[in-house]
């Protein structure tokens, strides 16, 4: 039997706003995950049992993206730098936005590989099939996001 | 939390920064709860409540209340059930309750003697749902022997099932089936338990000393 949707909520709500702020920004996080989640609401009552809760909304999660990406580059306006305007996502200084910003300096392949395997904990193969390509091609992007990512967080510019 | 399968370069680092920050999931949850009460698409919403008999389980479908628990029914099980059976669209929608939540706050405060609250008796049905909704016409502070309760309902044979419907009651509480006891006096079961009985009939007690309405109880 089914459990109640409560559930699918508090299990993977945390991990689907971290994949969420990797792929579209901490900017635009908010609503790429509120749009997962009603869409997986929308959806979870034809959710075969046996499914794998997670890697069913992080796909959900990576169409969203997909979405939010392309109705930014419509309407684009929205400059990505984030600091010093009034707060919409929560207690100042909570967010790391060093992190997030080096995460969004990620070619898109590196970013996802990164976001669906380190932050999700998606095995590869889970990964290739969300994203398209070959496991080892996503085990390659992930671990050249994750070295990029050391690099940009190490480097003198930054206040660790 | 994450639970990982990498392989390769430790990142527990990194992921212990990529954290959400106090407040932001609550947030969301209430925009989601919001996003699908708009589109309809709750099964069942619920909540908690604390009064002075512990923390009561309350939930509702778009027709009504359905449920109300204690904590001895387990609630996570409760809440198992009501997906099974309506769907599992189950959410903490709080807002959705406030109006029972008012009402059985003013209850316990011994403000309110009757519950006037859409009710959903989808999980009884037959004689028991039959027995459960006759249980409103027992008076607060006012108890009735299960043989009264057989009477009433035109099957006086039947005390027996009459007890069962009792024990079964998805509504204990706005449904008053504290009020029946045995003919004897004594107080018969109770899903929240023999000390929960007493507990309502006891503030049912003051509450009617106290006689704060017109109430012909």
């Amino acid at each position: 039997m089914k459990q109640p949707f409560e559930r699918v909520v508090d299990e993977h709500g945390d991990t689907v706003l971290r994949v969420c702020r990797a792929i579209v920004g901490v900017h635009d996080a908010e609503d790429a995950w509120s749009e997962t989640f009603l869409a997986a609401l929308r959806a979870y009552p034809d959710l075969p049992e046996d499914a794998n809760v997670q890697a069913w909304l992080v796909t959900i999660a990576h169409r969203k993206a997909i979405d939010i990406t392309r109705a930014r580059r419509r309407h684009a306006v929205v400059t990505d730098d984030l600091p010093e305007r009034p707060s919409t996502i929560g207690v100042p200084g909570s967010i790391d936005h060093e992190l997030w910003d080096a995460v969004k300096a990620l070619p898109p392949k590196q970013r996802r590989a990164v976001a669906y395997h380190h932050f999700a904990g998606l095995p590869y193969a889970a990964i290739a099939e969300i994203v398209g390509g070959t496991p080892a091609a996503i085990r390659r992007a992930a671990s050249d996001g994750i070295r990029a990512l050391r690099a940009a967080l190490s480097a003198p510019t930054s206040k660790e | 939390m994450i639970d990982t399968h990498t392989d390769g370069p430790d990142t527990s680092g990194l992921r212990a920064r990529a954290v959400s920050g106090p407040g932001t999931l609550d947030r969301l949850h209430e925009r989601l709860v919001a996003a699908a009460s708009r589109d309809g698409l709750l099964d069942v919403a619920y909540t908690n409540v604390d009064t002075p008999v512990g923390s009561l389980l309350l939930a509702a479908t778009g027709s009504g209340l359905v449920r109300v628990a204690f904590e001895s029914e387990d609630h996570e099980l409760v809440l198992d059930t009501l997906a099974g059976r309506f769907g599992p669209r189950v959410l903490r929608a709080p807002a959705r309750l406030d109006h029972a939540a008012r009402e059985l706050d003013e209850y316990f405060a011994g403000t309110r003697t009757r519950f006037d609250l859409p009710l959903d008796l989808a999980l009884s049905r037959g004689f028991r749902q039959l027995v459960q909704r006759r249980l409103a016409d027992i008076e607060y502070g006012d108890t009735w022997s299960y043989a009264r309760v057989a009477r009433l309902v035109g099957s006086p044979g039947a005390v027996r099932a009459v007890g069962t419907a009792c024990a079964t009651n998805p509504l204990p509480i706005v449904l008053p089936c504290h009020r029946v006891l045995r003919a004897d006096g004594t107080l018969g079961g109770y899903a929240g338990g023999p000390a929960r009985k007493s507990a309502l009939l006891a503030l049912e007690a003051r509450g009617r000393t106290r006689a704060p309405s017109g109430d012909p109880g």
